[in-house]
């Protein structure tokens, strides 16, 4: 298959070998496994959609095929999780903690990244080691003792008591990847403005600050879908219902005995997803980009 | 005094005001002030803290005293412990091979051209995106022992006579829990190591193949090795956030049938949170430090590779 004569050299200049591959070969080893890696990827999304518009009647039929797409189109559930549960103000919740946290975050992160990248004080490449191996600190072996001291502050069971803890895995996120954006902007702007008279916030303020927007929109939204998704925390840190997070929520409140009401369920789930979606939907390039630019250093 | 670093002495008389303004490292400390002080109090402090509290027998409401290593002593005679370490690795293991091969594969597929290519890798990432207790809900209803849509539809076909039990049986469970898990995570493996992917200049393709190489030897030569310090990175994100996994388990099935899923993380949660053990569970949660720290060394090595894999040059 690879000694095919050279004669097809149609995309060449693409760059690359593809263009020597046989279309019966692609479809057996690009298009058919892709499509088997979409199905399973994308199947329990429609699955949360297609429960979250059944009735309940039609969810538990199991007569022939039609259980896998909707009959009978009907919000029942949507209403009812709107209007007959907390959750709302679970969501308001979510969004609050989110954006105070992730907006804390960034704030911290700016200037640490900013100092470690550009004053390179002493030690500075140290803490910057430290900070990434902070990012490598995983929540379930910090939420006990983060637990006693939340109680401690007399945190337990209000917002902020998630707003504090979400930056210790947020802030080294966002600092190693501004660190990176920082780097790249040429040090000779900075010596221009040194020379000017200018201090150090309004370099930062006004030269370097702008020219990292790309970063710092990519460190927010990171931000803001880690801790949208952030789950054990919420859950140990919160008790009462109406502050709870929308994760925690649905899970913990809407699970009534043992008859499970699957459509309200679902219909949480996918409106829990729809905000980071829609989010990430907006901003995929940067999202894509600075993810893989954050594990290439 | 140096307004720069390398030009010093070019101004004599400063007041100390200026002087601390412009010495890097008085604003250094400065500027780390906020995030330090957020690291020190919630992480540090609490790394500590907890190790501390791993070594007391605290419970909720009701100040404990040093008891040295007892919970680990205790700990090492429960079997229940031990089920979980060995579900943990177990899980852990299996997922992050899996969620490696398939990752890689579908980031080879990725790289090839194709149509709707940005927005087909917008979508591949979408597992990741959302909420993973969100999605574990949607597996937890997939994986249901009388609705579930994979017995309905293998009944259907005629390939099964009954409903499988998911999530009621020990050995299906597990495989139930670690196949969502590898659902969640093949995404960012695949997108990530596509980034990989992509600083492979095509040129060395153009001339393996000129030289007769066969796809399996392009692969095993060029691609493999070129990638080895992305995947080193992959892998140690995808070890650590397996093995400390909570969300997933604790949505499908709190660590049962018979404790056949429970994780570390979930056993140190119900014991401290569920059953009061402060100590105990951070025991537990301090047990799950060397396999962390193993794994951040192995990243380690793997990325000090990189140096001679790229010929000395500085990338």
């Amino acid at each position: 298959m690879t000694d095919r004569p050279a004669s097809t050299t149609k995309n060449a200049d693409e760059g690359g070998t593809d263009y020597l591959e046989t279309i019966p070969y692609r479809v057996v080893a690009v298009y058919l496994p892709l499509g088997v890696f979409l199905f399973v990827l994308l199947f329990p999304f429609y699955w949360m959609t297609i429960a979250t518009f059944k009735s309940n009647t039609e969810l538990l039929t199991t007569e022939g095929f039609a259980a896998l797409w909707i009959v009978k189109f009907t919000f029942e559930n949507v209403e009812r999780l709107l209007f007959q549960t907390e959750y709302p103000r679970w969501l308001v919740n979510t969004l609050f903690v989110t954006f105070t946290a992730t907006f804390l975050s960034l704030f911290c992160a700016v200037f640490a990244a900013y100092a470690i990248e550009k004053l390179r004080y002493s030690g500075a490449r140290l803490v910057g080691l430290a900070i990434f191996l902070a990012y490598l600190v995983p929540p379930s072996i910090l939420f006990i003792p983060l637990a006693t001291i939340i109680f401690k502050f007399g945190l337990f069971d209000t917002p902020f008591a998630l707003i504090l803890t979400y930056p210790t895995f947020l802030i080294p996120f966002c600092t190693w990847l501004l660190m990176g954006y920082f780097r790249s902007i040429p040090y000779e702007l900075e010596e221009c403005a040194l020379v000017d008279g200018a201090t150090r916030f309004q370099i930062l303020r006004k030269i370097i600050l702008p020219l990292a927007v790309p970063g710092l929109i990519s460190a927010g939204i990171f931000a803001f879908t880690l801790s949208w998704n952030e789950y054990l925390y919420a859950l140990v840190f919160i008790s009462s219902s109406e502050v709870k997070t929308a994760p925690v929520g649905v899970v913990t409140e809407l699970i009534e005995g043992d008859v499970y009401r699957w459509g309200s369920l679902m219909a949480g789930a996918l409106f829990g997803s729809i905000p980071v979606a829609f989010l990430y939907s907006f901003f995929v390039q940067h999202y894509v980009s600075s993810m893989t630019g954050a594990v290439k250093e | 005094m140096a307004v720069i670093g390398e030009s010093p002495g070019r101004m004599p008389r400063v007041t100390l005001g200026a002087r601390l303004h412009n010495n890097n490292n008085f604003l250094g400390l400065l500027f780390m002030i906020p995030a330090g002080i957020m690291l020190l109090v919630f992480l540090a402090y609490p790394l500590g803290l907890g190790v501390w509290l791993g070594l007391t027998d605290v419970k909720i409401g009701r100040p404990g005293k040093f008891i040295g290593l007892g919970n680990f002593r205790w700990l090492a005679q429960d079997s229940l412990f031990w089920l979980s370490v060995f579900n943990t690795l177990l899980y852990t293991v299996v997922a992050s091979v899996i969620k490696f091969g398939l990752g890689l594969w579908l980031a080879l597929i990725l790289n090839k051209h194709m149509p709707f290519k940005a927005m087909i890798r917008a979508i591949v990432l979408l597992p990741f995106i959302v909420p993973t207790v969100l999605s574990a809900m949607a597996f937890w209803w997939i994986y249901d022992a009388q609705d579930s849509i994979i017995s309905f539809l293998l009944i259907q076909l005629g390939l099964i006579d009954s409903n499988i039990d998911f999530l009621g049986k020990a050995n299906n469970a597990r495989a139930s829990v670690i196949a969502a898990n590898i659902w969640r995570g093949i995404p960012f493996v695949a997108i990530t190591l596509l980034a990989g992917l992509q600083t492979i200049s095509p040129t060395l393709y153009e001339a393996a193949t000129i030289d007769g190489a066969t796809r399996m030897q392009m692969f095993r030569k060029i691609t493999f090795p070129l990638l080895t310090p992305i995947i080193a990175v992959v892998m140690t994100f995808s070890v650590l956030f397996t093995f400390s996994d909570f969300q997933l388990i604790w949505v499908m099935t709190r660590g049962g049938p018979f404790n056949a899923t429970h994780l570390m993380a979930t056993l140190a949660y119900q014991r401290a949170i569920v059953g009061g053990s402060l100590g105990e569970g951070s025991a537990i949660a301090v047990a799950m430090i060397p396999f962390l720290l193993s794994a951040i060394l192995f990243s380690y090595f793997g990325l000090q590779r990189r140096k001679w894999q790229q010929g000395g040059t500085d990338d």
